[in-house]
């Protein structure tokens, strides 16, 4: 099938970038990365500069992959990376807009690649639980049930590739600081620093530029491993706990 | 002629660690913090060894070519982990584990390496509870386990399907912990290129800064590498696309002696190739093989209607199934090891069984869990006489609950319902057992050098049982060098900061740097990806899953070819000083046509079949594996400095005197 592509292209942080036109062949059996190399062979076939995107595990794990299909972060279907969405998706003669994840806190770096490090600034900041290797008591010393270790993954399922943010009209990230307080909260071993973990977090996710939360909810609907609103609920109880708590 | 040394301890094969650990010199507090350490790598192994060291009072500096930590490659390891807890009171312990990954690797690894591992392995699982891993539990809120290939015990502590995933996070925090206590700092998109000797020591490297492009210089009193397996020299595989050998191949250059790397995983269980444009592989989990029967159709004809779309696999009657790994190997059935149930697909394949379009394709099947699983369900329901649809949509609801994640990413990327037709499954690149070699310390033959995880040979001989990389990384990494790091650091206390304004890192930058021209500079007709499939497809041919002389020599001459043709004809766009992915992946592909040589020189030289290296010309009437201990029983380290002359082979001789050397029997 043949398909019309409007990817942004950007040089650096510093230049302006645009959207320019590509026209690629592809088979249905394809991932959309896999489309992307395409175009990129092409492109260094006539000696032009290939498109940058982030990108590794191509199997919906290692969070790399981000960009914006057709206005939704990771593309048309629910509960998908980019990586694993498949041209049999596309019909013949569509046209595909591309461009990379677009908030204040995630700056362009060139083309679709984007600096997510503010994330990695949120979880320094206190998305641990303080342990030393070594110190650790027998893991079947403290019984966890099923229930709660099971509510914790969902929240720790998190990929950190920042569809929520992008998502989001106010470049929140609500969901990803609230999954990370979520999976260690629910866990007895990260109860400990719970309200201060959160607080912690809140205050660096603030200083690094993310928007308000406003209950918008496009990071849930967006985000590949559907995680669920709930967490930000239960990081605004904690926040308020906290508030009303600690020093 | 080059000696080689493991520096094992003495005494009983029960006591060496733990009477090691007690001699094993120490370096005082107001010491480490003075002293500096680089550890290469964020994955298991890396983020492990860093965040320990970084608790101890180093001051690490860590490094990856990620935009962040998370992402290593270890973040996409599925099924699990193992442990010696015996939780599940069925006959584990330490010596059994050990003895089961002796025997699962062929009888190719150094004993005392792996009754370490062994010994250490059920501290993980108590770290990982206590950062927050959520493991698998049952309804008591104790921790669950399930069974993988090679053994007949329940030691596999799991997270759903995303087990390495949550095992990273919890590296990951402790790492960003450190970072944010300003022990650890931490060089996200900085690509190891240079490994820098003074005085014959390990003491630094040259990084590229993959965003400006710029080299920068690093010194410290040591060096770690956990940066991963080298799989991707085989183009296709289920490492990640940015897995690379790079900062390994940068140490063999340097001097330090590859072992054995012909020794690669095949993974049984993948998704099969469906075309040319094909990046990558990807896995599903050994886990799967708890509960699906792997088979082909037993006539050719029902084969051959299957892969022309006349039949599919449900129209095939029970009667006419061949379910060969539980004909084959009756005491372990699906759950043999994985190079023997690779082989034993390929075998099948061969002989015009498979069921792809291209041939090659097994099925893997679950309709006999569901019915299990959906009976039993249904008795505990209290229902007496349910019907096939109630028996079956219980089942596939357990099934969904144990498989779920794994079953919906077979169905993205292949369009078809597991629950509904079995899996189309073939083998695939997965793991390297070869690696940097080390000794009981993990230091590599080069002073100050260490190698931890995949990155190093040291713990599966020739073949890995599965959810045993993990188990590997972390232990390396968080138990095994902050202790035996203490023995090359503490006779470096008196050394001062390192000076990186010397000539030998300002030698490194330079040869770097003129690497880095030279690529941009040749300018040629045909892309780094083009290069890298065709090293692939020589690689696969003839150093994959069946190997043998001739083959051999003639993949040797191929690979020298395409080596040649890529210094002539490569075309890498851009420049050497700004983001270039380009040039990053023309440079790894440049070194993983070195090591793909090597790898086929070790492979012809070992004249043999052990684990994952089969050579076709040593086999049993039966088809399996045929070792020569009497010769081989060594590990193969490779001395190869200079690409212009021939590698030089070390021997380490393996002794075996807690286990007695036998042949490998599954059956």
């Amino acid at each position: 099938m043949k398909l019309n592509l409007k990817i942004w292209r950007q040089k650096n942080k510093e230049s302006k970038g645009a959207f320019e036109k590509y026209e690629v062949l592809v088979n249905e059996h394809m991932s959309f990365l896999e489309m992307l190399d395409v175009l990129n062979e092409q492109l260094i076939d006539s000696k032009k500069d290939p498109v940058a995107f982030d990108h590794d595990c191509r199997e919906g794990i290692c969070g790399a992959c981000s960009m914006v299909i057709n206005g939704r972060p990771h593309g048309p279907n629910g509960g998908t990376t980019t990586c694993q969405l498949h041209m049999r998706y596309f019909k013949n003669g569509d046209d595909i807009v591309i461009e990379p994840f677009r908030a204040r806190a995630f700056p362009v770096i060139k083309d679709l690649v984007v600096d997510r490090s503010a994330f990695d600034r949120i979880i320094q900041a206190g998305g641990f639980i303080s342990v030393n290797t070594g110190q650790a008591q027998d893991g079947n010393a403290i019984p966890v049930s099923r229930e709660q270790s099971s509510k914790s993954f969902d929240a720790a399922a998190c990929i950190g590739c920042g569809a929520c943010v992008a998502a989001c009209p106010n470049g929140s990230a609500m969901l990803f600081t609230a999954a990370k307080i979520s999976h260690l909260g629910l866990l007895p071993q990260g109860k400990v620093e719970h309200l201060r973990r959160t607080q912690d977090m809140v205050k660096q996710m603030d200083a690094e530029g993310f928007g308000f939360c406003s209950n918008i909810g496009a990071c849930e609907a967006e985000c590949p491993k559907e995680i669920s609103l709930e967490n930000i609920a239960r990081m605004n109880r904690a926040l308020i706990q906290a508030s009303l708590t600690s020093e | 002629m080059k000696t080689i040394q493991s520096k094992i301890p003495e005494g009983a094969l029960d006591k060496k660690w733990t009477s090691y650990k007690s001699k094993v010199p120490l370096v005082s507090p107001a010491n480490k913090r003075k002293i500096d350490i680089i550890v290469v790598g964020t994955g298991l192994a890396g983020a492990a060894a860093a965040a320990s060291l970084g608790e101890l009072g180093y001051q690490v500096h860590c490094f990856t070519f990620h935009d962040s930590p998370r992402r290593a490659h270890s973040i996409a390891a599925q099924g699990g982990i193992n442990a010696a807890k015996n939780y599940m009171n069925d006959g584990d312990s330490v010596f059994r584990l050990f003895y089961d990954t002796i025997k699962g690797g062929d009888y190719r690894a150094r004993e005392a390496n792996v009754y370490r591992l062994a010994e250490v392995s059920a501290a993980i699982i108590d770290q990982a509870v206590a950062q927050g891993v959520p493991f698998a539990r049952e309804y008591g809120g104790l921790l669950e386990n399930r069974s993988f290939g090679g053994v007949q015990v329940s030691r596999t502590f799991y997270a759903r399907g995303q087990t390495g995933q949550q095992l990273l996070i919890g590296a990951y925090q402790s790492l960003s912990r450190q970072i944010s206590l300003g022990n650890v700092k931490m060089y996200n998109r900085h690509e190891m290129l240079e490994l820098v000797l003074i005085d014959g020591k390990a003491r630094g490297i040259i990084a590229r800064n993959l965003l400006t492009g710029k080299l920068e210089r690093f010194g410290a009193h040591c060096v770690v590498l956990g940066t991963g397996g080298y799989g991707n020299v085989f183009y296709l595989s289920t490492n990640a696309m940015g897995s690379n050998a790079t900062a390994i191949w940068k140490a063999v250059r340097q001097g330090a002696y590859m072992a054995n790397p012909c020794f690669t995983q095949i993974h049984p269980t993948c998704i099969p190739v469906s075309g040319d444009y094909q990046s990558k592989l990807t896995l599903m989990s050994e886990s799967l093989r708890n509960d699906g029967r792997v088979w082909v159709p037993a006539k050719k004809e029902d084969a051959d209607a299957i892969r022309k779309g006349n039949k599919s696999a449900n129209d095939i009657q029970e009667a006419d199934r061949d379910y060969f790994l539980e004909r084959r190997y009756p005491a372990f059935g699906n759950l043999v090891p994985r190079d023997v149930a690779s082989r034993a697909a390929k075998v099948e394949c061969d002989k015009g069984l498979g069921v792809s379009p291209t041939g090659l394709a097994v099925y893997l099947d679950f309709s006999a869990a569901i019915q299990r699983y959906g009976k039993s369900k249904a008795h505990v329901l209290g229902l007496h006489n349910p019907d096939e649809t109630t028996i079956r949509s219980l089942g596939e609801k357990q099934v969904e609950e144990k498989y779920g994640n794994l079953f919906e990413m077979y169905e993205k990327i292949t369009g078809d319902n597991p629950y509904k037709t079995p899996m189309k499954i073939y083998p695939a690149v997965h793991y390297t057992m070869g690696g940097l070699w080390v000794d009981y310390n993990l230091e590599t033959n080069i002073p100050g050098l260490f190698a931890t995880g995949e990155a190093n040979f040291s713990d599966h001989g020739a073949n890995r049982l599965g959810a045993s990389a993990l188990m590997q990384g972390l232990a390396d990494g968080y138990f095994v060098l902050p202790y035996t790091i203490g023995n090359f650091l503490s006779e470096d206390i008196r050394t001062a900061k390192i000076d990186t304004s010397v000539a030998a890192f300002t030698n490194a930058e330079e040869k770097v740097q003129n690497r880095l021209n030279q690529l941009i500079g040749i300018k040629g007709n045909t892309s780094v990806e083009t290069f890298h499939r065709r090293l692939g497809k020589i690689m696969w041919d003839y150093c994959g899953m069946a190997r043998n002389a001739e083959g051999l020599q003639k993949a040797r001459k191929l690979v020298q070819e395409l080596r040649n043709d890529f210094w002539k004809d490569v075309f890498v766009p851009g420049s050497t000083q700004e983001f270039n992915p380009e040039l990053e992946k023309a440079g790894r592909v440049a070194d993983f046509i070195e090591l793909g040589e090597l790898m086929i020189v070790d492979a012809l030289h070992r004249n043999e079949s052990c684990g994952g290296h089969f050579r076709e010309e040593y086999q049993t009437g039966e088809g399996e594996t045929l070792r020569d201990d009497e010769n081989f029983a060594y590990v193969a380290a490779w001395f190869w400095p200079n690409i212009d002359q021939e590698p030089e082979l070390i021997k380490e001789k393996l002794e075996f005197e807690n286990v007695k050397i036998a042949s490998r029997s599954y059956k």
